[in-house]
């Protein structure tokens, strides 16, 4: 399918949605209380996006981006849906039912950036320790004994 | 719900009534790495398995935050270990994306012979490990006899064994040995009258077989819905070959093809990574008198800087789709870097796999996922 055909999809289900093609695939910007039903359809409709292969979050000191990178195995499109947080309280829907391989991603953003995964069927740290405080890859975390910047 | 802490000192207070909750891990012969498995088990059936992560997590992606463009390469080949090679191609096809770099066609070449030594090298020693956790040991030292080939080639030309470096930014770090081609067709003489040693030993063997078949089956949709790639999907019948989607350097010249089962089970997933060494060793001989002449270096500045925006590049590793994703502000260094590790995608199919059959079926599932724990940890 071709980039036209999914900013058609997109300026009918989402008016607000902005559109980016600077990258090597189209990168829609959307409002975080939104996704969820859109990722529904981006699942269930005739784009057939069934491939969430790589998600991950960005910290741009004054907001936090998510970005989930999507494609389909049928019709081998991919786009980039990013949604922009509130820094100080993070929160977006989990779409863990919707691609089960989220479960594991979300868990992992929410211990190293702090979102909130709201309706996140097991959402614990993965990796850190319990007692670990801090997000540590947010621009703002210093650690003084296990330096990790050089 | 308990927090991570509270399992590791009291196993006994969390199971209801009949359940017994053991740790596999974190130190498990059968783990091959730091691996910590929480199984809930009910006489001997599997009700959950849950992965406690990070015994080797060092914030890879972090640290790349403060190195350059050069530099950031060589963490690279701490993840996957076993495909070093090709998570510093994945690298360095970023920063070329970034740059547009053209690199010369002897640099590509070079690249994809490297590639698909190191995934029979890496497939190799999956068979060892994997035969020997069902408790065959013979099998691991067919295996490494043929793979110890490999490390002496990677070793003459690359100076390592293990973690390469060899492939940069703009090429490869320096030109092939003189012995290299010779040493390759030697090789590849020698895999392919070892190969069947494989056959009558392992894969044809009825215990094997027994053990392998029907266990830990994953339909084609659940694969695609939990990120799966490599063999581990190809063995669902997902058609998911990055080197065949989205070929890189030279892979859309060379004849082979892509290797898909459809039963879901171990043993097809076992079968999609013995008969993809037979396919890279069919790369292998296609190019190995083809390399062309010239340059294994595109000429680059001393200090790379990639401009303002994002990126992102997919290779194959042995283990499925790897990803490099790197943001950048226009300096010398990204400003933040994400790398789509197939593991750990792989190992959160793990619990849906294995809940419900028995205990002593948990190796032979996770066996074929082809688990290296830096890769998931970073």
């Amino acid at each position: 399918m071709s980039n036209e055909e999914i900013k058609e999809f997109f300026t009918t289900e989402q008016p607000s949605a902005t559109f980016d093609e600077t990258g090597e695939w189209l990168t829609i910007l959307i409002e975080p209380a939104n996704w969820k039903p859109l990722a529904q359809k981006l699942r269930h409709s005739a784009l057939h996006i069934d491939y969430l292969f790589c998600l991950t979050c960005i910290d741009w000191k004054t907001h936090l981006t998510m970005v989930y990178h999507l494609s389909s195995t049928t019709h081998r499109h991919t786009i980039v849906i990013k949604a922009n947080l509130d820094r100080a309280h993070p929160e977006i829907e989990t779409v863990s039912d919707i691609w089960r391989t989220a479960e594991f991603h979300e868990r992992e953003v929410y211990e190293l950036f702090g979102v909130q995964f709201l309706h996140h069927p097991d959402l614990r740290r993965l990796i850190l320790t319990d007692d670990f405080e801090g997000y540590p890859l947010r621009k703002d975390f210093e650690d003084p004994i296990n330096m990790i910047k050089l | 719900m308990y927090t991570q802490t509270e399992i590791i000192k009291d196993t006994t207070a969390i199971g209801s009534e009949g359940e017994l909750v053991i740790n596999v891990g974190p130190q498990h012969p059968a783990t091959h790495g730091v691996l910590h498995l929480v199984v809930t088990l009910n006489g001997e059936t599997i009700k959950n398995i849950e992965p406690h992560l990070g015994y080797i997590h060092r914030s890879i992606e972090k640290m790349c935050e403060s190195l350059s463009y050069r530099q950031f390469i060589y963490v690279t080949s701490r993840m996957d270990y076993l495909s070093s090679h090709i998570n510093n191609l994945g690298s360095a096809h970023c920063v070329e994306k970034g740059m547009q770099i053209e690199i010369p066609q002897r640099a590509k070449v070079i690249r994809v012979l490297m590639s698909e030594l190191t995934r029979i090298a890496s497939h190799e020693l999956w068979l060892g490990a994997m035969a020997m956790d069902l408790g065959a040991f013979t099998p691991f030292f067919y295996a490494f006899r043929e793979r110890e080939m490999i490390n002496e080639i990677m070793e003459e030309t690359c100076g390592a064994r293990l973690t390469m470096n060899y492939i940069v930014p703009g090429g490869v770090m320096y030109d092939i040995h003189p012995n290299f081609q010779n040493r390759v067709k030697e090789f590849v003489k020698q895999f392919k009258e070892k190969v069947t040693e494989y056959e009558d030993l392992v894969t044809n063997n009825i215990i094997f077989q027994n053990r392998m078949k029907g266990v830990g089956v994953l339909s084609t949709e659940d694969a695609i819905s939990y990120g799966c790639t490599g063999p581990v999907a190809r063995g669902s019948g997902v058609h998911c070959d990055i080197r065949k989607i989205f070929p890189y350097e030279v892979y859309d010249t060379v004849q082979f093809e892509e290797i898909l089962e459809t039963a879901g089970d171990s043993f097809a997933r076992y079968m999609v990574r013995v008969r993809e060494m037979n396919q890279s060793i069919r790369i292998i001989e296609q190019l190995i008198d083809n390399i062309p002449e010239g340059d294994f270096q595109a000429k680059t500045k001393a200090v790379l800087k990639l401009p303002k925006g994002e990126f992102y590049s997919r290779v194959e590793t042995a283990r499925g789709e790897f990803g490099v994703y790197i943001v950048s502000e226009g300096g010398t260094t990204p400003y933040r870097i994400k790398f789509r590790s197939p593991g750990f995608s792989n190992l959160s199919a793990l619990n849906h796999m294995a809940a419900g059959s028995k205990i002593g079926d948990l190796m032979a599932t996770m066996g074929t996922l082809d688990l290296v724990i830096p890769d998931i940890d970073r």
